[in-house]
């Protein structure tokens, strides 16, 4: 019994208790803060009650991709060859754009954020710099979807890192974002969504996307409840193309804790959802009541 | 049977008022965002354009008050929802092209889709509390009572819409559905005042 209540208020002060908390601000749109357990440096945001980790790094070897579903997200560079145009939505703690700038330090990248502070945070803490030809667009990424469309700009790679556990931007998960996202997409483009493999949205997502794209891989692992959506514009590649592309990025990717030879058998896309789901449009985005 | 009818309107009026805010920032997310000031370019023009209302439907209310132009204004909040179903998307694009900054792109973009029902929506109130009230004594507790009714509305106006109907309609289904209640509404009243 003793033990029992010791555990109880264990899990109750975990939240609190786990490591130090060496920023926390209230931004307009959620709670951020920073907090460092051990080598592991983690961002959190706390948009309803509890916190989850959105991005983490390990101060000891900051290149590290701790998050298996960052890794993931890496496995679009299979599906194309080295992109000259890079979009980014959703800053998080800049592991992705960082990694990008490493591996094509010529792509022009854009990464659209739609909270200053977090973009602060990011260079604050976890080590993000713009290189010169990045640039961070403080903006919904819709708002700026569409004004990249006014000016004609497209992309060869397009990630989709912006939904969190917690709360969804329903408006950026709906049939006509991804068609104006798809229109963003120049010739080859390849884009790459991190989405969810648990709820009832799983079903969903995974129509809406094939509404927009046809086939898509679906790409999913044991290891994590994060799903990651690999389209690409003018039609899937290979397999032999995706494994030499394997082969060959292997080595400059190694350095992020990639290991992509893992990755190529399960990308074969298996179709395991409900085909029967309502597709989410702007009429009809209940994104966030359907994550239950 | 005529009070209780009465009632029903106002209640209905307030209902509407709310479902119609809440499913003007599922308008105007995906254009301008789903940020602060969206909300708040909503909330300003409803409030604004319900102080109008309330404003005009007093007004009104002292000449030949009665349930058929208390009908009217039924008919009148119906028919300004309709250009919704098939004008907004057409404003929200013209808008977005033309208003940089997206504060007053949403204020502007909410103003012209809304303001104009809202206007007529509000001035149910104060015209049923004309048309209630007999005596100077019991207008307080008749005034109550209809802010009951069209507030309670409200409330379950803003639970059923955020909470069921985008989750089982499309946006523009329950616009329509909202529009057909007050044209409903609107004839039933024009038959009720012809007696």
């Amino acid at each position: 019994m003793k033990q029992l209540v010791l555990c109880l208020i264990g899990a109750l002060f975990s939240g609190a208790a786990h490591g130090k908390v060496l920023h926390q601000e209230r931004s307009l749109y959620q709670n951020v803060l920073v907090v460092e357990n051990g080598r592991e440096r983690c961002l959190q945001f706390s948009v309803k009650r509890d916190l989850r980790n959105q991005s983490c790094i390990r101060t000891d070897h900051p290149e590290e991709m701790v998050f298996s579903y960052t890794r993931m997200m890496m496995a679009a560079l299979l599906l194309r060859d080295a992109p000259a145009s890079i979009l980014v939505v959703g800053l998080g703690g800049g592991t992705l754009p960082g990694a990008l700038q490493t591996l094509f330090p010529a792509a022009r990248l854009d990464v659209v954020e739609i909270d200053p502070a977090v973009v602060r945070v990011a260079r604050d803490y976890f080590g993000f710099i713009e290189a010169g030809n990045t640039t961070v667009h403080t903006m919904d990424a819709r708002v700026f979807g569409r004004r990249a469309r006014a000016q004609a700009r497209q992309y060869d790679l397009i990630l989709l890192d912006a939904y969190n556990g917690e709360y969804i931007p329903e408006h950026l998960l709906t049939r006509e974002y991804l068609e104006e996202t798809r229109n963003l997409l120049n010739h080859g483009g390849v884009l790459a969504a991190n989405t969810f493999a648990i709820s009832h949205l799983y079903d969903h997502e995974s129509t809406t996307y094939e509404a927009v794209f046809g086939q898509f891989l679906n790409f999913r692992l044991e290891e994590t409840a994060n799903r990651v959506i690999l389209v690409a514009r003018d039609g899937l590649p290979t397999a032999d193309f995706r494994a030499a592309r394997a082969d060959e990025l292997q080595p400059r990717v190694a350095r992020f804790g990639i290991r992509l030879n893992d990755y190529l058998g399960a990308l074969e896309g298996i179709r395991d959802w409900d085909a029967d789901a309502r597709v989410l449009t702007d009429q009809y985005a209940p994104a966030n009541l359907l994550n239950r | 049977m005529r009070a209780l009818m009465i009632y029903v309107m106002a209640g209905m009026g307030g209902f509407v008022i709310m479902s119609l805010e809440l499913l003007g920032g599922r308008i105007l997310a995906p254009w301008f965002g789903n940020d602060i000031y969206v909300w708040g370019s909503i909330i300003t023009i409803f409030m604004t354009a319900l102080a109008l209302g309330y404003l005009a439907g007093g007004r009104l209310s002292l000449d030949r008050p009665g349930l058929r132009r208390f009908a009217a204004l039924f008919l009148a909040a119906a028919t300004l929802l309709a250009p919704l179903l098939w004008y907004a998307d057409t404003l929200l694009a013209w808008t977005f092209e033309h208003i940089e900054d997206l504060r007053y792109a949403s204020l502007f973009a909410a103003t012209a889709l809304f303001a104009p029902a809202t206007f007529v929506l509000g001035t149910i109130s104060p015209y049923s509390v004309r048309l209630l009230v007999d005596t100077t004594h019991r207008s307080g507790a008749v005034a109550g009572g209809l802010y009951f009714v069209s507030t309670l509305g409200s409330a379950l106006g803003t639970l059923l819409t955020s909470f069921y109907f985008v989750l089982w309609f499309e946006i523009n289904t329950i616009i329509a559905a909202l529009a057909g209640v007050l044209a409903v509404l609107a004839v039933a009243g024009f038959a009720a005042g012809r007696r």
